[in-house]
């Protein structure tokens, strides 16, 4: 199913962390969102994932409004994986983990029956975790463990995938294998990666994030120009497609030596601002959850806090 | 139970007490002399009963606690319930003469002790329709103190007799048992249980983080909500009928979880019912070890309880990673 947000402005404690972002992931596409720390990424996932409402604009999969269809039909279309640290979930099997995601189809006090666990079965085989079923979680490697929460979203039988830097604190042959995992499964895929490296390689197109903006959008190679890599990574660097097909970055023997676009001055401090995009005077409030002046109910369109774990 | 009830201050054979109840339960007439029909049913059998009531839902709201607030260090105590509890009692064993209010005073204050705590828990800890687990836990932990300071300001100025019957009260006791009080407390913790067991899946995503469960389709603030309401419930109405037993509720759940795994579905229902099994043993114990005397629970269950636990947490490998 298609992804598309259109005009959200995400707010995370009274403070607006996504501005005005408009994207779209066309049906069995991985698209990357890529962007400095801070740059809003995980923020704007969390809205799509329907963990914070946005304050203006719309998410919708397969042509509807997430937030209009409810928690569960919603985790029936899109699936996360996300970087909370489980600790608690010690001593719970793969299996039971993977279990898991079938909550949004069996309901509030169902227990999982036969189709579920054939759904738990092959979201295992998917994902190439079959053979540690009967493992506990915390005894798996890094690279495991992801393929593990990957079964668990695959098994929500997702319309949509989206992923938050699941290739964090893998070694090198793991995030080569999850990534050609993730790209193998034809399902439709937002993925905040930090590692550019492994996004201009397996990712068709990118979204640039900066300071909460989308910067520029489209195919990797328009997208990540030697403008872009200095004016939003601050480096200097070329994207090109080598002779073997492999899209790969080339930086510059002192990467540090960036030039800044014309208007920027990251350097003296102010962030770099994207020229072509004029802050728009709609976007930049949020409202506060008690000046009762909210058309809307504050306590369910408010700002939600991280929960401090 | 059966043994638990057979023994005590007067010895009645197991056989006899099986006729007793069997008989008693189907409606039947006398089987025994009258003095030991009246032991083993009118003092015997409630109090076995209560304790494995009272063990089965402190035991589960600990569990449920645990989950709600994703901190192995909850249970009735650390959350403030017990501590609400026993303000409400010593306010009724202080401030009014015992002929005023009788026993029933005590227990209703005591609960209702218990649920203002749990209200107060669940107002402070609640922001901008969040539950954050931290901020829950810590609410109730300086809800607690609050509780405990007013509660020990009234036991200074409280008399000596007055005093004792407090610490009796605090120390927790089923000698009191009686056929009346065990319909309420029974059917709240046979509710409670039955519908946090069948909350045990969802109980399970709460182990995933609060993001990958609203992921999952949980409304995880919501569910919070109604787990702590339920823990309420089920603590306050066990420490009004049985007074203030620490311990269990931490302990039986992470003995329960170290022999069989995190899964609510199967550690609810086993929680339930090893703390039941805990409270006949040590109520049991308790008037058995210091005859004609009676040591109050709330002694015996840690004093038992804690350097089991302990061993046990030595033991287990688990624990260092987790």
């Amino acid at each position: 199913m298609r992804l598309a947000v259109a005009g959200a402005t995400v707010c995370l404690d009274h403070h607006p962390v996504v501005h005005d972002v408009t994207l779209d992931v066309p049906p069995g596409a991985l698209v990357g969102l890529v962007g400095p720390n801070g740059s809003g990424k995980s923020t704007l996932l969390r809205a799509v994932y329907r963990s914070l409402r946005p304050q203006r604009g719309t998410v919708t999969v397969g042509g509807d409004d997430v937030w209009r269809l409810g928690a569960r039909e919603a985790a029936r279309r899109t699936a996360a994986v996300l970087q909370e640290r489980d600790t608690t979930a010690a001593g719970l099997t793969v299996a039971e983990i993977v279990t898991l995601g079938r909550t949004p189809h069996h309901g509030m006090l169902g227990r999982p029956g036969t189709a579920d666990r054939e759904a738990v079965a092959e979201s295992l085989e998917r994902a190439g975790a079959a053979h540690l079923a009967e493992r506990d979680i915390t005894g798996l490697s890094g690279g495991e463990r992801q393929r593990v929460l990957l079964a668990r979203a695959l098994a929500q039988h997702p319309q949509l995938l989206v992923l938050d830097e699941v290739t964090n604190h893998l070694d090198i042959r793991a995030r080569f294998e999850l990534l050609a995992l993730i790209r193998g499964l034809g399902v439709t895929t937002l993925a905040v990666l930090h590692d550019l490296e492994l996004a201009v390689r397996f990712c068709e197109q990118l979204v640039v994030l900066d300071e909460g903006r989308v910067h520029a959008a489209g195919p990797v190679l328009d997208v990540l120009t030697p403008r872009v890599m200095a004016e939003v990574f601050h480096v200097a660097a070329r994207v090109e497609r080598h002779a073997d097909g492999v899209v790969r970055i080339t930086y510059a023997a002192d990467p540090l030596t960036a030039e800044p676009g014309p208007g920027s001055h990251h350097l003296s401090g102010a962030p770099p601002r994207p020229r072509h995009r004029s802050a728009s005077p709609r976007t930049g409030r949020c409202r506060r959850s008690r000046s009762g002046r909210s058309a809307r109910p504050s306590r369910r369109h408010g700002p939600r806090r991280r929960s401090p774990r | 139970m059966i043994t638990a009830i057979s023994i005590g201050a007067a010895e009645v054979p197991p056989g006899e007490v099986w006729r007793i109840v069997l008989s008693r339960l189907t409606g039947g007439g006398p089987v025994s002399d009258i003095a030991t029909e009246q032991i083993v049913w009118e003092f015997r059998a409630p109090r076995v009963v209560l304790a494995a009531v009272a063990g089965a839902g402190l035991a589960v709201a600990g569990a449920a606690l645990q989950a709600v607030v994703a901190n192995p260090l909850a249970d009735p105590t650390v959350l403030g319930f017990s501590h609400g509890a026993a303000l409400g009692a010593v306010i009724a064993l202080t401030t009014a003469s015992g002929a005023v209010l009788g026993g029933v005073g005590v227990s209703t204050a005591a609960f209702l002790g218990a649920l203002l705590a749990g209200a107060m828990v669940f107002a402070l800890g609640r922001k901008a329709g969040r539950m954050a687990p931290t901020r829950l836990v810590l609410s109730g932990v300086a809800i607690g103190y609050l509780f405990l300071a007013a509660t020990s300001y009234l036991q200074l100025r409280a008399t000596p007799t007055e005093l004792r019957t407090v610490l009796f009260w605090m120390l927790g006791s089923v000698a009191g048992a009686s056929w009346d009080q065990l319909p309420l407390v029974t059917t709240v913790v046979v509710t409670g249980a039955v519908t946090l067991s069948l909350l045990g899946g969802l109980l399970n995503t709460l182990l995933t983080g609060d993001e990958s469960a609203t992921s999952l389709g949980v409304d995880v603030h919501r569910l919070r909500g109604a787990l702590l309401v339920c823990a309420a419930l089920i603590t306050g109405t066990v420490i009004a009928v049985a007074g203030g037993i620490g311990f269990v509720g931490l302990m039986i759940p992470h003995l329960v979880r170290l022999a069989t795994g995190p899964d609510h579905r199967r550690l609810i229902p086993l929680t339930a019912v090893t703390g039941a099994l805990y409270l006949v043993l040590v109520d049991l114990l308790s008037r058995t070890l210091d005859r004609p005397n009676e040591l109050p629970l709330g002694i015996l269950t840690a004093l038992l309880g804690a350097p089991f636990f302990l061993w046990l947490l030595r033991r287990n490998k688990g624990m260092d990673t987790a």
